[in-house]
């Protein structure tokens, strides 16, 4: 098990990877970052978002040309079987079983969620399990205990909105721009602190769960009740701030105090937040324990961490049969454990 | 008779009551939820899933455009097509699952998919204008027009 391709389709993105497990990750490539930065032959860039069947192969073939190696040198491949759209999902899972097929060697459908949390396993420095995981993303907001490889358990997640998407909506709001993580920051660092209060959904109550659409409400009537300038749009952006990372937080904290992990990760596109950050590092310095942040690149959906888990999976036992199919709703709780 | 509907929601409750006369109303079909964010529609499938007897989580269908629930004896579709760059996308994301016949699919957004989503059945407009919130719900077709009928006599 020398060579493996990760395809993934679950959503919007198109995207595929080689993981080799002696020299790590050889090359990956996720569609829309490949169509904006570097134009190349056979990809148009203005192809819809997800229209995967047409993305595909030529990203294939591009991870394959920049590793320097062959299709036929692959000794088998992950792809996302779930969860996400069925649509989609069958793209990939199409395209990475027949290849295999082809080719006379084995495939493995990936959990998508397993795969963000094996993520930072791709780093240099890999933290080791136990830890918990925080996953904030647009579509994602849970906390998951990894007790080891295939070894899960959610201990809280989003009942309504996840924490990206209340970004972007909060975003919408004060008319900034979509995607609105990175505006809605920009703004906060112009606000004054505390000149408007927002509530912190959930904390204090005792559980672990999320929930951000009473958030997105509270902002909703702050900005009807503001006069509408820029000063008071820049308030409401740092309180709402504010709240997002202090929730993250306070759950973050609890969650390493029920488990007794002292390591923390944290990944999905949230995690790129400064205040985020700024604030989990005081709060680690003051708590004893350590944060790792995966490169942004692994953080958000990609085929890498396919790969790398196709490659785990495999190298477990784990096959397709002939009869695959695809998950949208599988959960991470319904994910087989590797047999010791 | 009039299929046109209206009435004020006074809080998030009303809204819910509303989803769950829309439960009772319309046992299949399409229903296009229009209102800006914050208006409540999440707020109403709430409520309608709730009266079906759907107990978990209801989350939105932003980041995944489609929240798929059996409840009630039901198939329900929840769709949100804000994200949609392209009505053609729906090719991708299973349109013919969405509006099967004896699935009751609630679409957020439907302006996002215009020219290549069916009729609705119905259309229900949710409004938030100076702190008070309200609701228009609309019968398109003569099953829309008979669960308005349906709707409006359950009015508390």
């Amino acid at each position: 098990m020398n060579l493996i391709l990760g395809i993934e389709t679950s959503c919007d993105e198109t995207a595929a990877a080689l993981y080799c497990p002696r020299d790590g990750l050889l090359a990956h490539a996720v569609f829309s970052q490949v169509a904006e930065h570097a134009p190349y032959g056979g990809v148009v860039p203005e192809l819809a978002s997800r229209d995967h069947v047409r993305k595909l192969t030529p990203l294939v073939r591009r991870v394959a040309a920049e590793s320097g190696v062959a299709l036929s040198d692959l000794d088998g491949v992950g792809w996302t079987r779930g969860p996400g759209l069925p649509g989609a999902l069958m793209v990939g899972a199409a395209f990475g079983r027949t290849l295999a097929w082809g080719l006379g060697i084995p495939s493995v459908g990936v959990h998508h969620m397993e795969a963000h949390l094996l993520a930072p396993m791709l780093e240099p420095d890999p933290p080791e399990p136990p830890f918990v995981a925080l996953l904030v993303s647009g579509g994602h907001t849970m906390l998951v205990q990894v007790a080891a490889f295939g070894r899960y358990r959610v201990l809280g997640e989003s009942v309504d909105d996840a924490a990206g998407e209340a970004f972007d909506k909060t975003a919408r709001l004060l008319g900034l721009d979509y995607p609105g993580g990175p505006a809605v920051a920009r703004l906060a660092a112009e606000g004054r602190p505390s000149a408007v209060t927002l509530p912190r959904p959930m904390t204090t109550k005792p559980g672990l769960d999320f929930s951000f659409s009473g958030l997105k409400t509270a902002v909703l009537h702050a900005v009807q009740e503001s006069d509408g300038g820029p000063g008071s749009r820049a308030d409401i952006a740092h309180e709402f701030q504010e709240a997002v990372v202090d929730t993250l937080v306070i759950k973050s904290r609890r969650a390493l105090d029920r488990t007794g992990c002292r390591r923390l990760i944290v990944a999905g596109g949230v995690g790129a937040n400064a205040r985020l950050r700024e604030r989990l590092t005081e709060e680690a310095a003051e708590r004893g324990f350590t944060v790792h942040y995966p490169r942004l690149e692994l953080c958000t959906d990609n085929a890498a961490m396919v790969a790398y888990t196709g490659y785990r999976r495999l190298a477990a036992g784990f096959r397709d049969d002939m009869d695959f199919s695809v998950r949208p709703r599988w959960q991470l709780s319904e994910l087989a454990p590797p047999v010791v | 008779m009039s299929a046109v509907h209206r009435r004020s929601l006074a809080d998030a409750a009303a809204t819910e009551a509303l989803g769950a006369a829309l439960a009772g109303g319309m046992a299949s079909g399409v229903v296009h939820l229009v209102g800006d964010l914050g208006a409540g529609k999440t707020t109403l499938v709430r409520g309608l899933l709730r009266a079906l007897g759907h107990e978990g989580a209801v989350r939105s269908p932003t980041y995944t455009l489609v929240e798929p629930y059996d409840a009630g004896g039901r198939r329900i579709y929840h769709v949100d097509l804000y994200r949609l760059g392209d009505p053609e996308e729906l090719a991708f994301i299973g349109l013919d699952d969405l509006f099967a016949p004896g699935v009751l699919t609630l679409l957020e957004w439907p302006q996002r998919g215009a020219g290549v989503l069916p009729r609705p059945d119905l259309e229900v407009t949710l409004e938030y204008v100076g702190g008070a919130r309200r609701a228009e719900v609309c019968g398109i077709t003569p099953a829309g027009a008979a669960a308005v009928a349906k709707i409006s006599s359950c009015e508390t």
